[in-house]
């Protein structure tokens, strides 16, 4: 079944690598680095709640969160096979990593479809 | 799978030493690669703080204020310290590698690979502008 879907799944980490190139660095620094020690000023609760009203920042949100889960499965599957030399793990990785991934989508489309 | 064990004629048994865990330290470029393999740990890790980011939005003013507490703590800042400068090597080593990635062709010609990283880091740069600006407009 892995080995079926396997150039979806490459597909799905490529997207996610590219989304996670482009648009983490900046997400990172400002919610991680400069909005928590107030180098600069954090958007308000309220600004927040509004943006993410629109569907077009839930879509944007969806790809956000999901594509780089998925490309986060497929590099550590691998990183798990060479780095720590589990090949004999091999289904059992897969499962654990895209199944990670997975539940991670659904429950950012259970909150981006709950919001009123 | 068969229960009898399998002999290869004049191939008894192959010759495969054992190869340490920390096989990538001894060379630079080893260490490179692995080092870049990790980032995903922390794309992994960035992507669960929007996930987080988001619920507590949905939650109210109140669980979204403990949210923000929460990434103020010298734990989550040394983290997110961390986890920024992974995701930049990522950025700049996926940037970097795209034109073996994707060969793109103009009336037959194969575009420079300076052309094509350029471009990368040109979409990244608007990017990151836009996300900035929206983000900052929401302070006043």
């Amino acid at each position: 079944m892995v080995r079926r879907i396997t150039p979806l799944l490459w597909l799905l980490f490529s997207a996610g690598g590219t989304i996670a190139a482009l648009l983490f660095p900046v997400h990172l620094f400002l919610a991680g680095l400069a909005f928590p020690l107030g180098w600069l000023e954090a958007p308000r609760y309220e600004f927040l709640q509004r943006l993410v009203m629109h569907p077009l920042t839930r879509l944007y949100l969806f790809v956000l969160i999901s594509l780089p889960l998925f490309h986060w499965a497929h590099r550590f599957r691998y990183t798990l096979y060479d780095g720590l030399q589990l090949k004999h793990l091999t289904e059992l990785i897969a499962v654990l990593c895209y199944g990670a991934a997975l539940l991670g989508t659904t429950m950012t489309v259970y909150l981006l479809w709950n919001i009123p | 799978m068969s229960a009898e064990p399998h002999y290869t004629l004049y191939h008894p048994k192959w010759y495969r030493p054992r190869v340490s865990v920390w096989w990538w330290l001894q060379n630079r470029a080893y260490t490179g690669f692995v080092l870049r393999e990790l980032t995903s740990v922390f794309v992994a890790f960035f992507a669960m703080v929007c996930l987080w980011q988001l619920r507590a939005l949905t939650q109210g003013p109140e669980a979204y204020g403990q949210f923000l507490a929460r990434l103020r703590t010298p734990l989550f800042l040394a983290l997110d310290t961390l986890a920024f400068l992974f995701v930049l090597f990522h950025a700049i080593t996926w940037f970097n590698l795209a034109p073996k990635a994707m060969v793109l062709r103009l009336r037959g010609k194969r575009v420079p690979d300076g052309v094509i990283v350029g471009l990368n880091y040109a979409i990244w740069l608007v990017l990151s502008g836009a996300v900035a600006f929206v983000l900052l407009r929401g302070g006043w």
